[in-house]
């Protein structure tokens, strides 16, 4: 087990090296206009240009420029914003941070709690009214534009019925969770539905077809000859193995989930997590702040991705095997 | 079958977009409109009303008309039709769907087949270059490269694409997709190389070329023709987002992306700029994955004998 989480950080290390790489090449590469006026700004006078030129060591060669880049943001961390001159742009990002992770922890604690429970209903009734259900919010999932979503739920929460059967939502906004759990779970909590809503139906249907078919297995028959209870079968037998390609597609989605969809999720709900300053700085084209967001958002995932691997491994012994 | 209707239901009905602004509702849906008013019945409207609420400032849009030939969802921010601009927007938002799904199937198909057919170097390199991709979240991605190109185009030497053109996006979106798809083929390649038939080809003296033409080619396309309906709602969903951002299809184009981003401001008041575009989009893509489902119980039936998902 230890060999498996050394060699999955090594080559979670790896492929961070290999992204920032990437960044690199897109921001300061891209053929083009010069690297320096696009991340100074569509205005910038020639001492500005001048000083970006030599913050990021634009007349050197590319290792140093990618070597001064990656010590602006990583290192020293004084990444400065050309638009709102002299923002510090790491410490927006590690302030903004516990927003974005409250977002994505509620979601994911809804979805997979929904997602699950649905799947084994809709596994225990096949062939019921649950079925079409299931089936129907699995497509919606994939079909609704999540910044949409969020529109809408605004419009019913925020909008007419906010003076009647919504009163007690607030009027959006965020409150820490040090501050009062319970506000910070309120203030949340629409944000945390539309999120979830659009993975809970994918895992649903998932699951239910995983549950079925492993439910037809040699193993299932060997335990229901021992005269276990369907109940025991189900629940310690065919969901145990079931879960196993859950949290496989959970890895693949949390990248997805954290670059995508919790960052339009951010923007339309007013959160002003990492989504919502990546969103400013597309606004006001403040490239050192997308920078900043897009570099420090690509590794999260990668981390979590490989804390993710981990579990997997640490429920399926087969996977430390073969990696 | 039906799933197939709507969606050349919703092609048919936006390409008659210019029929319907010239000549049913005979305004512009991309200049504004401060000033016009228009008849409805027998009285005139401003497109633009005074607002009477609050302390009487500023201006809002008119609201759905429900008049087929006039204002029938109302008007935007500029006081443009938005009935209109979705017809216009769902063509941008279509073409690129198509497109960018096409573009990427086609590259990606090219890429798998290379990389499972001739194996050690080259799959090495490719699948390195695809994993890099692969590694990269994809929203994430398509930022960099979109801020980056749709700021100041892509000057290539000889090729240049100016920073407005529908050509970014549509090669963004194509490019951030391909290892889904060339992954995929590559590994039905692999293990069908190890199949007799391929062997049996090979050690007949058949070329390169002509094995991956007629004997590998036929048994990847079925799996590729699978993807394409679920690759075009993807791509339309991704267009739609980063049209959102400000960096997807820039203005004056329209897309269902940009017009749900416009009803934002006036969705309170005119709560149809920001629904209807939405709507459009979620028939479409639910067309297409329903399209996806019988497609693949179309090419692999054993799939739905399986009865998994």
């Amino acid at each position: 087990m230890l060999r498996f989480i050394a060699k999955r950080l090594a080559s979670a290390v790896l492929v961070m090296f290999t992204i920032s790489v990437l960044v690199f090449l897109i921001f300061f590469a891209t053929p083009g206009v010069n690297p320096a006026s696009r991340i100074a700004g569509r205005s910038a006078s020639p001492a500005v240009l001048r000083q970006v030129a030599k913050e990021f060591g634009l007349n050197r060669p590319l290792p140093i420029r990618y070597a001064l880049m990656m010590f602006h943001l990583f290192i020293k961390q004084d990444l400065t914003s050309y638009v709102n001159i002299g923002d510090k742009i790491i410490p927006q990002i590690t302030a903004a941070a516990p927003i974005t992770l409250s977002l994505i922890f509620g979601a994911v604690v809804i979805w997979l709690f929904v997602g699950i429970s649905g799947g084994v209903i809709a596994a225990k009734n096949k062939g019921k009214f649950i079925d079409p259900l299931v089936m129907f919010f699995g497509i919606a999932a994939i079909s609704i534009p999540v910044y949409w979503l969020g529109q809408m739920v605004l419009l019913v929460t925020q909008g007419g019925l906010h003076r009647s059967i919504f009163a007690w939502i607030p009027n959006g906004g965020y409150v820490s969770l040090t501050q009062s759990p319970w506000q910070w779970a309120l203030h949340l909590l629409f944000p945390w539905l539309t999120l979830a809503s659009l993975y809970a139906g994918i895992y649903a249907r998932v699951l239910r077809g995983e549950l079925i078919n492993n439910m037809n297995e040699d193993y299932i028959r060997t335990a229901r000859a021992k005269g276990l209870s369907e109940r025991r079968i189900l629940y310690r037998h065919a969901l145990r193995c079931s879960l196993i390609s859950i949290v496989s597609l959970f890895g693949l989605d949390v990248g997805v989930l954290v670059g995508g969809a919790a960052l339009l999720t951010e923007v339309v709900f007013g959160l002003q997590g990492v989504g919502w300053l990546t969103y400013q700085g597309l606004q006001n084209l403040d490239l050192p702040l997308i920078m900043g967001c897009v570099m420090y958002g690509a590794f999260f995932v990668v981390l979590a991705s490989a804390v993710v691997d981990v579990l997997y491994a640490y429920i399926d012994p087969r996977i430390r095997v073969v990696a | 079958m039906i799933a197939l209707g709507v969606l050349l239901f919703m092609v048919i009905v936006t390409l008659l977009a210019p029929i319907y602004a010239h000549d049913i509702a005979h305004d512009n849906p991309f200049a504004s409109n401060l000033q016009g008013r228009i008849k409805i019945g027998n009285h005139y409207r401003s497109v633009m009303q005074s607002n009477t609420q609050g302390l009487g400032l500023g201006v809002t849009p008119i609201g759905p008309t429900w008049h087929f030939s006039k204002y029938f969802l109302g008007a935007d921010e500029l006081g443009r039709d938005v009935f209109a601009r979705i017809l216009y927007g769902g063509r941008v938002t279509l073409l690129i769907g198509f497109s960018s799904g096409l573009i990427c199937i086609a590259v990606a198909t090219v890429l798998g087949m290379l990389a499972g057919y001739f194996g050690r170097a080259t799959d090495w390199i490719i699948s390195r270059a695809l994993d890099i991709v692969w590694a990269f979240p994809i929203y994430l991605l398509a930022i960099s490269l979109s801020v980056i190109l749709v700021t100041s185009g892509l000057d290539l030497g000889i090729i240049h694409i100016g920073a407005g053109s529908l050509l970014l996006p549509i090669l963004i979106i194509a490019s951030v997709y391909v290892p889904y798809v060339a992954r995929p083929v590559r590994g039905i390649v692999f293990s069908l190389k190890e199949r007799d038939f391929i062997q049996a080809a090979i050690a007949s003296g058949a070329s390169d070329w002509h094995i991956l033409r007629k004997e590998i080619w036929p048994n990847v396309a079925p799996s590729v023709i699978v993807f394409f309906p679920l690759m075009v709602a993807l791509n339309i969903l991704t267009e739609s987002a980063l049209s959102i951002l400000g960096i997807g299809v820039q203005p004056p184009q329209a897309s269902w992306g940009t017009i749900i981003n416009d009803g934002l401001q006036l969705l309170y008041t005119r709560p149809w700029v920001a629904i209807a575009p939405g709507i459009c989009i979620v028939i479409v893509c639910v067309a297409l994955n329903i399209l996806g489902d019988g497609v693949r119980d179309a090419f692999d039936p054993r799939a739905k004998l399986r009865g998994s998902i």
